[in-house]
C-alpha cells in the first residue's frame, strides 16, 4: 500500500472532553485524545496536554474514527469542471470523511497503473482527506477485457469496479472475481440489468406511470445482486454490492451471507431518506441510478443497515453541471453529490428516529467500510493514523449548497434542514477541515 | 389577473372537476364562432402566443392554430427542424429567449415528459401542454371529455375503456384523470406489455381483451398504435395486434350495447381499429376534432384572465 506522506512532527494535538465513540474497540466514554507524529498516541481519560499542543475543545462533541467512503465519483481526469480531485477530498473533509474511493469511469478510464498512480498523485497533493483509486474491470470499462489487476493494486488501487456501468457479461464477472483474490481485493458491481432498465429514468410504480417516465424495476437490480452473489459462491470472490437499493436485494444478500458467501454491500444516504415522491415535479435532483424506491424499500435497506445485511454507509457522491441537470427529466444525468450532507442525512433519518445508534452509524460510515475494503483507518487504537472525525451530533445547520466545497450543487436536501454537522477532520494528525 | 386555472395548463391530474367542468362549459358557446362565416372574435387581440413544437404535429398544432386565429391573438410557430433549437438550444435557452420577447402564452410540444412543467416553471407567461412526452396531453383529454359530454349530457356512471398502447400514451393518462374527476368509470384495454405495471393503481379497471372491454363500455377511445412499438418489441405483430384487440366490427355487433367510438388520431387503419368501425354510425371521431379547436379557445380565453362569464358575451362581438 502507497502511504501518503504528510507534514509530521508538528505540534501534538489534544482532543479534550468529547464523547469518544469507537466501535472497533467498544469504546463510548467522555475523554481525550491525545495526537503526536500523525498517530493516536493515548485515548481517553484526562491527558495533560504536552507544552505547545494544539487543544480542540470536544466538550459535547462526538471524537470518532474518520469516516471511509468507498464510492464516489471526482470526475478527474476528464470533468474536471465538474469536480478535481483536489475539490472532492476537500469536500470529503468537509463532510467528515478522512479517506475516500475514487470510482474509476473518468476519462480517459482509471484502468491501468499510469492512471491509477495519477489519482493517488493527485489525492497527495490535495492534501485533504485519503484518496483511494478505485481500479476499472474491464479496459475502458468496455465489459470486455479485464483490466490490469494486478499492476492496478502495484500502483495503488484498493478494489476494482466498472461502476457506472453493469459487469452485463456473467463470464467476465466470473473471471474478475476468480482472478481478484490473487490480490484480496474485492470486485465492487453496480447492479443493474441493462435490459430491463434500458431508457429508465425513474423507480417503475405509480409515480412513473403517472408522470409518464420510464420505469426501472427493482428486479434490474436484483436480477444482477443474485447472480454477483451466486458467481462469488461459486468462485469463492468476494463481491461488494454497490448502492442497494430495494428490499428484494437486501433479501437476496442475506440469503448469501447466510450461506458463508463471501458478499459486502453498501446503501447511500439518499436511498435510506427519500422515496420516488421525491421526483414529483420532475427534480432532477431527485434522478440518481439506482433510482430512489418506495417506502417499503427505503425500510428494507433500513433495517438492513441496522442488523449489518449492509456492511456500510457510502455516498455515490456525483457532481454534475447545473446546466446538465436543468433539462428536461429524462435527459438529465444521475446523481446527486453526497459527501457534505451524509453524517446529517444520516443523523437526521437514522439516529434520530431512533433505526441506528450513534455507535452503529460510526461503525457503518469508519469501521466497516476501513475493514471490508481492507484500509487503514476505522479505529483509534493507539499507534494508528490519527485519521479522525469530531462532529456534533445535535447541530442543526440548512442546507446551502451554494457553500459546498464540492464543485456540484445538486443536492436534493438543499434548503432542509439537517442535524449532525462535522466540527474537524483530522488526517494523519493533520486538521485537514475545522468548521 | 390570476386565472380561474392558475397560470399555466400543463395535465388533468391536478384540476379540479369544477376547473374541467368551466373549461367545458367554456368551450360550448365558443363553438359557435367555428361555425360562422367570420369565424373571429376579438378576444385576445394584441396577447402574442407561440406554438413550440419540438415534435411534429399536424391536427394539434392547426387546432391550437385556428384556437388562437379564431381569438385574434398574434401566434408565431416554431418548429424543431430549422430553429436555433436544432442548433443544440437548450430548453433554458429557449425559454429565456422567448420570456425576453415579452410574449403572452406558449404552447408547447415535447418529446420528453416534464417539458411542459420546466418551462412553466422558469417563464412568467401562461404554458399550455399540447403534450408532453408520456405525461400528458391536457388539452386533448379536454376535447374528448366535451365530446362525450355532448353526447350523454353527463360523464356520471358511463363507463369509458382506454384501449392500446397506455404505456406511452399521454392521451391515455389525460383521460383517466378527466373521466374520473368527471364521475365516469375508467378501465384500460390492451396488451400488458403496452399497459404500465401499476396502471391498476390508477384507479382503472384492467381488461386483458378487448371482448371484455367491447361487453363492458360505453365508450371505447381507440388510441394509436405506433409502429415503433413493434421494432421495439412491444408486441409480435401489427398483424396479430389487429387480430387480437382491433376495434372490428364484428366484435362490435356482439356488444350488448351501442358503443361511441373514440380516437385521438391519426388512425392507423386496419391496426388498431377497422375503417367501418372509423367511419360507422356510432364514431365520434370528427367530433372530437371540431371540439378541438373549442376547448383551446376555451383554455386559451380563460388562461388569459378571462372571466368565464364573459364568454357568451365574447361570442357576440366581431
Amino acid at each position: 500500500m502507497t502511504r501518503v506522506e504528510r507534514r509530521r512532527g508538528g505540534r501534538d494535538t489534544l482532543l479534550k472532553g468529547g464523547r469518544i465513540v469507537d466501535p472497533s474497540r467498544n469504546m463510548n466514554d467522555i475523554g481525550d485524545v491525545l495526537v503526536r507524529d500523525g498517530k493516536i498516541e493515548s485515548v481517553g481519560g484526562k491527558i495533560a496536554g504536552p507544552d505547545g499542543a494544539d487543544v480542540i475543545d470536544c466538550k459535547g462533541l462526538v471524537v470518532s474514527p474518520g469516516f471511509v467512503d468507498v464510492h464516489c465519483h471526482l470526475r478527474e481526469p476528464g470533468r474536471e469542471d465538474v469536480e478535481t480531485i483536489l475539490t472532492g477530498a476537500r469536500a470529503a473533509a468537509a463532510g467528515g470523511f478522512t479517506a475516500v474511493c475514487a470510482m474509476p469511469n473518468t476519462d480517459p478510464v482509471t484502468d491501468n497503473q499510469a492512471a491509477v498512480g495519477f489519482v493517488l498523485k493527485q489525492g497527495r497533493a490535495a492534501n485533504a482527506a485519503r484518496v483511494y483509486p478505485i481500479g476499472a474491470i474491464s479496459i475502458g470499462q468496455k465489459g470486455e477485457q479485464l483490466a490490469e489487476f494486478g499492476e492496478m493494486v502495484g500502483a495503488g488501487a484498493v478494489a476494482v469496479s466498472d461502476d457506472g456501468k453493469p459487469v452485463v457479461s456473467s463470464q467476465l464477472m466470473r473471471t474478475a472475481l476468480e482472478y481478484a483474490r490473487a490480490f484480496g481485493i474485492p470486485v465492487a458491481d453496480h447492479c443493474e440489468d441493462p435490459t430491463l432498465a434500458a431508457g429508465g429514468a425513474m423507480n417503475e410504480g405509480l409515480v412513473s406511470a403517472r408522470l409518464g417516465l420510464r420505469g426501472i424495476p427493482s428486479e434490474a437490480e436484483e436480477i444482477m445482486a443474485i447472480r454477483d452473489i451466486l458467481l462469488a459462491r461459486r468462485t469463492g470472490g468476494h463481491v461488494h454490492l454497490c448502492h442497494m437499493s430495494t428490499k428484494g436485494s437486501v433479501e437476496l444478500i442475506r440469503w448469501g451471507k447466510d450461506r458463508g458467501i463471501k458478499v459486502t454491500a453498501e446503501a447511500c444516504p439518499h436511498h435510506l431518506s427519500l422515496t420516488e415522491d421525491a421526483v414529483e415535479g420532475y427534480n432532477t435532483h431527485a434522478k440518481m441510478n439506482p433510482p430512489l424506491r418506495t417506502m417499503a424499500d427505503v425500510e428494507a435497506v433500513r433495517a438492513a443497515v441496522k442488523d449489518g445485511t449492509i456492511d456500510v454507509i457510502a455516498t455515490d457522491h456525483a457532481p454534475h453541471h447545473n446546466d446538465e441537470k436543468a433539462r428536461a427529466f429524462a435527459d438529465a444525468p444521475n446523481g446527486i453529490v453526497g459527501l457534505e450532507t451524509a453524517l446529517a442525512v444520516n443523523i437526521t433519518w437514522l439516529v434520530k428516529p431512533g433505526v441506528l445508534s450513534i455507535t452503529d452509524l460510526i461503525d457503518r460510515m469508519a469501521c466497516a467500510p476501513a475493514r471490508i475494503f481492507s484500509l487503514p483507518g476505522g479505529t483509534l487504537a493507539k499507534g494508528a493514523a490519527a485519521d479522525i472525525t469530531v462532529f456534533d451530533p445535535t447541530a442543526e445547520w440548512k442546507v446551502d449548497a451554494a457553500g459546498f466545497k464540492t464543485k456540484g450543487r445538486n443536492t436534493p436536501y438543499a434548503g432542509m434542514m439537517l442535524t449532525g454537522r462535522v466540527h474537524a477532520t483530522l488526517v494523519d494528525g493533520q486538521v485537514v477541515h475545522r468548521a | 389577473m390570476t386565472s380561474p386555472l392558475g397560470k399555466d395548463l400543463l395535465g388533468l391530474e391536478r384540476l379540479t372537476s369544477e376547473q374541467i367542468s368551466l373549461i367545458l362549459d367554456t368551450a360550448e358557446p365558443l363553438r359557435e364562432i367555428s361555425e360562422r362565416a367570420i369565424k373571429k372574435v376579438p378576444t385576445l387581440r394584441g396577447a402574442t402566443v407561440v406554438n413550440l413544437f419540438f415534435e411534429a404535429s399536424t391536427r394539434t398544432r392547426i387546432s391550437f392554430e385556428f384556437a388562437e386565429k379564431r381569438m385574434s391573438a398574434d401566434t408565431v410557430n416554431v418548429a424543431a427542424a430549422g430553429s436555433s433549437i436544432s442548433k443544440g438550444e437548450t430548453l433554458v435557452d429557449t425559454a429565456r429567449n422567448l420570456e425576453a420577447m415579452k410574449i403572452d402564452m406558449v404552447v408547447i410540444r415535447h418529446g420528453s415528459s416534464g417539458a411542459a412543467h420546466f418551462l412553466a416553471e422558469r417563464i412568467q407567461s401562461n404554458v399550455i401542454n399540447a403534450g408532453d412526452g408520456t405525461h400528458e396531453h391536457p388539452t386533448q383529454g379536454l376535447l374528448d371529455l366535451l365530446t362525450l359530454r355532448q353526447r350523454w349530457g353527463s360523464l356520471q356512471g358511463r363507463r369509458v375503456c382506454i384501449c392500446g398502447d397506455v404505456l406511452h400514451s399521454r392521451v391515455a393518462r389525460s383521460n383517466i384523470w378527466g373521466l374520473k374527476k368527471l364521475g365516469a368509470e375508467v378501465a384500460v384495454c390492451g396488451p400488458r406489455s403496452l399497459l404500465p405495471n401499476a396502471v391498476g393503481e390508477m384507479g382503472v379497471t384492467v381488461f386483458d381483451r378487448i371482448e371484455q372491454a367491447i361487453e363492458w363500455a360505453d365508450a371505447l377511445n381507440v388510441l394509436r398504435l405506433q409502429l415503433e412499438r413493434m421494432e421495439s418489441g412491444y408486441i409480435p405483430s401489427l398483424r396479430e395486434y389487429n387480430r387480437v384487440f382491433g376495434v372490428t366490427r364484428e366484435r362490435l355487433e356482439r356488444a350488448p350495447k351501442d358503443i361511441l367510438i373514440m380516437h385521438p388520431g391519426p388512425m392507423n387503419r386496419g391496426v388498431e381499429i377497422d375503417s367501418d368501425v372509423a367511419d360507422g354510425p356510432h364514431s365520434v371521431i370528427l367530433d372530437q376534432v371540431t371540439n378541438g379547436v373549442a376547448v383551446r379557445m376555451a383554455v386559451l380565453y380563460l388562461l388569459a384572465g378571462n372571466s368565464p362569464k364573459l364568454a357568451d358575451a365574447a361570442k357576440g362581438t366581431v
